[in-house]
């Protein structure tokens, strides 16, 4: 059943390039459709899924003469994020509403790319995985280059690059992994099971785990992330952040991690320090940002430092701590990015920190604000979102596998706290009164918040909400997930 | 064996001569007074008809046979081949139709199918003789085609360089095969390989090796024998070099393969890292490494998408070669499905290069400006075939690149020897994807003046593209369409 959620994308691509041409209201109607059926399709599969069970939605021979399978499964990590990439599809869409130029090709693009990342969360077979990874990127070029703003088409251009190298990396280890492996199967079931020699693990595991978290936005592999969100036009700045970067992640664990835990163990201290950098350093730079949309990209790369960190922890604690983490971050980061992309920039067409001090909008736009606290609230980690739990787990299972690296990040939270609370201070609770102000300016007074805007904030806000006061929802998913035999690694490694 | 049985196991090549003939009369006899875009309608849809008729005929009679003294083999896989390279010139002749560079219409669709009948010979060939005969019997037409637009002195120059550069590798080629005859006695691959069985690198044998790999990398356009080929693709008229690229470039391929894995067996040598054995893969790798390299790199500099093309085609040679050091049977399997899709694409996007060029008037990058308002439909497809061409799945060019590299590492094997020249190919397929993408850019993403008037894409041509570009999608969703029927084909061939 949950793969409806990839054939009902893919089915809108269709439906959403047949429409007559300048008809951007049908396109809009479609697009939310498809988006809420793909939403429902994972909510439906959602309930009904029984914790611990890897559940094979689709499997039938794809290219035999390889042993390559059209395999299409999930266990509780895989649902967790097939939940996420529904949530933020709707969210997107809400937060487009107002698209007016080529609006038809926007959300086809937006379709495809929403198409593949569900796709690269069910896929069982490395294969089908990597095809549906790569179907993942050019929508993204297209959606920044074409609709996007401050330098679209360097940004557009640096992202898509960064994506294809990894992408190239990625390729590498599989192809060798599987010719190693004798060339029978891709079924990632069979190959995690398959002992791979050591010295083809040792330079494998870097190869392929580079090649994802270059998406994951690991430090220094980061800097596509900040010009990407930046120039992207709002929607695609909450995939971005919301799921793409999970897209990332999601492979590190699946794949790289999965299949060569010997690698793994060598190499995990190098990528724990590399995460840390990535949480202290994106926050450090986060504090010094004038723009604003950069300070939530910045923001985004420490976040992403925490699931990095998380998952090379080995610990089910850490890794849980983790999954939720890629949750979380993707409602929250989505929201942040609502808010100054849509809510904001679109009406003020500045996102200058020191000009928008000037222009009092605690009084001009309250929604906005309200959400933007809200959201920075959860961001920050504050006890009752959904960060707090996760950043919570990831740094006990960090203290347990690298105590020093755990205090370190502990810092790395404090300062987050700092850029988030002077960026809000700053963007919308400005001392000084300048003629520009909205509030005092009848001619430009900004357009009211509309209603897909509210709806999207409101649901983003209660998911963190919901998440965070009972966040057992998930955890209940994702822990017995680690059960399996896929995760015999966890068992074995992790402890110091 | 008489001429009765010899005129039915190649009757799709006679058909194919046939529609030639028919299309040169009925030009010649009554279509002279109309206008050329009807003759192009009439010509086309005869010689489309005739390649339908010849694909008919190898579907109809599946024959097995060694003829002529094993100088022709038809088998399963041949036939399978003959196919594809039917179907791509049926494709070529398909965007040709808006042609409007020559009015010479018969005698330019006869030379194309010509030039098909040469490949379809040389796909059947056994014996090296038998090999240059139909080499130069595609080569001929293919120079002629080059020089077909007479308005256009580029043409002519292009023509006369890749004739210049042709009859040198011709040369090249011809020493190397008489050297082998020395050596053997013989002219069959088969004979070749027995005689040449068990001697080691005789150094003549050596020279031999080196000519033959020469006169092949010329005719494949390899680094560094690939000179003429960005001056003829941009030179020449649209659909010439299209069929210069694909068809031409399937059925050298694959008799290069035969050659070197039928005919040189036994002096294969290794390429594998840091082991390196004197023999014939050694220079294949070499070629395709510096092909990958220099095609991959010197694409990203040109303005003119034709050029651009070029050295990208320059790059899947690369790619191409690669596929012959797998040095098995699967080899056929990948090469034919990667050089059929990569065919396919390229003949569609210089389909879309000629719709740009008769509305534009020039082939330069900044012709693309604002294509996607202008042509929306021929725009899409010209994204599949790029995608395609860039190694994108779910499209045909991804599962010919997967296929090629796995079967180049050679599943079971222990040793990952091979791994340096797949990781030089995957990495410079990343490069690629940037010059792919700057002209997909110009299409949808810059905005330019909107020049609406210049549009003027027929609805047949736009159907053709899309057919195409449905084409690349369906065997990139479904490889098993053409890999399942080339596997049984391999199976019964043994």
């Amino acid at each position: 059943m949950l793969a409806w959620t990839v054939y009902i994308s893919f089915f809108g691509v269709l439906v959403l390039m047949l429409l007559p041409k300048g008809n951007a209201s049908a396109a809009r109607k479609v697009a939310m459709a498809t988006a809420a059926a793909g939403l429902f399709v994972a909510l439906a599969g959602f309930i009904q899924f029984k914790a611990g069970e890897i559940l094979t939605v689709a499997k039938m021979p794809w290219i035999p003469s390889l042993g390559l399978e059209f395999h299409l499964a999930a266990d509780g990590i895989s649902l967790t994020l097939v939940l996420l990439t529904g949530l933020a599809a709707v969210g997107g869409i809400l937060f487009s509403w107002n698209i007016e130029h080529r609006t038809k090709e926007f959300f086809a693009f937006y379709l495809a790319l929403i198409g593949g990342v569900y796709g690269v969360f069910l896929s069982f077979d490395l294969f089908l995985l990597f095809v549906f990874y790569e179907i993942a990127i050019v929508p993204k070029y297209f959606i920044i280059a074409i609709w996007g703003s401050t330098r679209k088409e360097y940004g557009a251009m640096k992202l898509a690059i960064y994506s294809f190298v990894g992408s190239a990396m990625v390729l590498i280890g599989l192809i060798a992994a599987y010719v190693v492996s004798g060339g029978h199967t891709m079924n990632l079931l069979e190959l995690a099971k398959y002992p791979f020699p050591h010295s083809f693990q040792l330079w494998a595991f870097p190869v392929v785990f580079v090649g994802f978290a270059i998406l994951a936005g690991l430090w220094p592999f980061h800097t596509w992330a900040p010009t990407g969100h930046v120039a992207a036009p709002t929607a695609a700045s909450m995939l971005l952040a919301g799921v793409v970067m999970k897209l990332g992640a999601y492979g590190c664990l699946r794949v790289a991690m999965t299949l060569f835990p010997e690698g793994l163990e060598a190499w995990k201290m190098w990528i724990a320090v590399l995460a840390v950098i990535g949480i202290v350093y994106g926050a450090l730079v986060a504090l010094v940002q004038k723009d604003f949309k950069f300070v939530i990209g910045y923001s985004s790369v420490s976040h992403m430092g925490f699931v990095m960190l998380g998952l090379v922890t080995l610990n089910t604690i850490g890794l849980s701590g983790a999954v939720l983490q890629m949750f979380s971050h993707g409602i929250i980061a989505g929201l942040l990015f609502a808010v100054v992309g849509r809510m904001v920039y679109e009406r003020t067409h500045t996102r200058e920190l020191a000009t928008l001090e000037g222009m009092n909008l605690v009084k001009a736009m309250p929604f906005a604000v309200v959400t933007f606290v809200i959201a920075g609230c959860a961001s920050m980690g504050l006890p009752g979102f959904s960060g707090f739990i996760a950043e919570l787990q990831v740094i006990i299972g960090a203290w347990q596998a690298f105590p020093t690296l755990a205090v370190i990040t502990g810092v790395g939270i404090v300062i987050g706290v700092a850029y988030t609370l002077l960026v809000m201070q700053k963007a919308f609770f400005g001392e000084t009164q300048s003629k520009v102000g909205y509030a005092h300016d009848e001619e430009h007074e900004p357009s009211p918040i509309s209603i897909p805007e509210r709806l999207g904030a409101v649901m983003l806000i209660a998911v963190s909400l919901v998440v965070g006061l009972y966040p057992r929802i998930l955890l209940d998913l994702i822990i017995p997930s680690f059960n399996s035999h896929l995760f015999d690694w966890v068992k074995k490694g992790g402890q110091p | 064996m008489n001429y009765l049985e010899l005129l039915k196991l190649f009757a799709p090549e006679t058909i194919v001569v046939v529609t030639a003939l028919v299309v040169l009369a009925v030009d010649l006899t009554s279509m002279r007074e109309l206008e050329t875009r009807l003759r192009f309608s009439i010509g086309g849809m005869i010689a489309s008809v005739g390649c339908a008729a010849a694909i008919l005929g190898i579907l109809v009679i599946p024959e097995r046979a060694n003829t002529v003294g094993g100088m022709m083999a038809v088998s399963p896989l041949t036939q399978h081949v003959k196919i594809c390279l039917l179907a791509l010139t049926v494709f070529t002749v398909l965007i040709s139709i808006e042609a409007k560079f020559t009015s010479h219409v018969g005698e330019y669709l006869g030379l194309i199918l010509l030039a098909t009948v040469g490949m379809m010979f040389l796909v059947s060939a056994q014996d090296v003789l038998m090999v240059f005969v139909s080499l130069e019997l595609t080569s001929l037409s293919l120079y002629t085609l080059t020089a077909f637009n007479k308005r256009n002195i580029k043409s002519a120059e292009a023509a006369l360089k890749y004739f210049l550069f042709g009859g040198m590798a011709a040369a090249f080629m011809l020493f190397g095969l008489s050297l082998i005859y020395g050596l053997t006695g013989s002219t069959n691959l088969h004979a070749i390989a027995t005689a040449l069985a068990g001697k080691g690198l005789d150094p003549l044998l050596v020279v031999a090796i080196v000519m033959t790999v020469i006169g092949f990398g010329f005719k494949v356009a390899a680094v560094p024998f690939h000179l003429w080929a960005p001056d003829a693709y941009e030179g020449a008229p649209t659909p010439s070099a299209a069929f210069i690229a694909s068809g031409s470039k399937l059925a050298s391929f694959f008799i290069f393969a035969k050659i070197m894995m039928i005919g040189f067996a036994g002096a294969e040598g290794s390429a594998a890292f840091r082991s390196f054995v004197a023999g014939w893969t050694p220079v294949i790798a070499a070629v395709a490494a510096l092909s990958m390299i220099l095609g991959n790199l010197a694409a990203i500099v040109q303005r003119s998408v034709k050029r651009l093309l070029a050295y990208s085609a320059i790059a899947h040679a690369g790619y191409m070669l690669l596929g012959l050091m797998a040095n098995s049977s699967e080899i056929y399997l990948s090469l034919i499905y990667y050089a059929t899709t990569y065919g396919l694409a390229t003949i569609g996007a210089f389909g879309v290069v000629a719709l740009v060029e008769n509305s534009m008037g020039d082939d330069k990058l900044s012709s693309f400006v604002g294509f996607s308002k202008r042509a929306p439909v021929a725009a899409f497809a010209m994204m599949i075939f790029l995608l395609s061409l860039a190694g994108i799945p779910p499209l045909a060019g991804f599962f010919g690149k997967f296929f090629l590299f796995a079967a180049v590492l050679k599943p079971g094997a222990s040793s990952l020897g091979l791994l340096w020249l797949v990781v030089l190919a995957i990495a410079t397929s990343a490069v690629s994807f940037y010059y792919y993408l700057k002209v997909l850019k110009q299409i949808y993403v810059v905005n330019g003046t909107d020049r609406k008037d210049a549009t003027n894409v027929s609805w047949f041509a736009q159907v053709v593209l899309l057919v195409m570009a449905i084409l690349v999608i369906l065997l990139g969703c479904f490889p098993n369409l053409l890999v399942g029927g080339l596997q049984a084909c391999l199976a019964s061939s043994g």
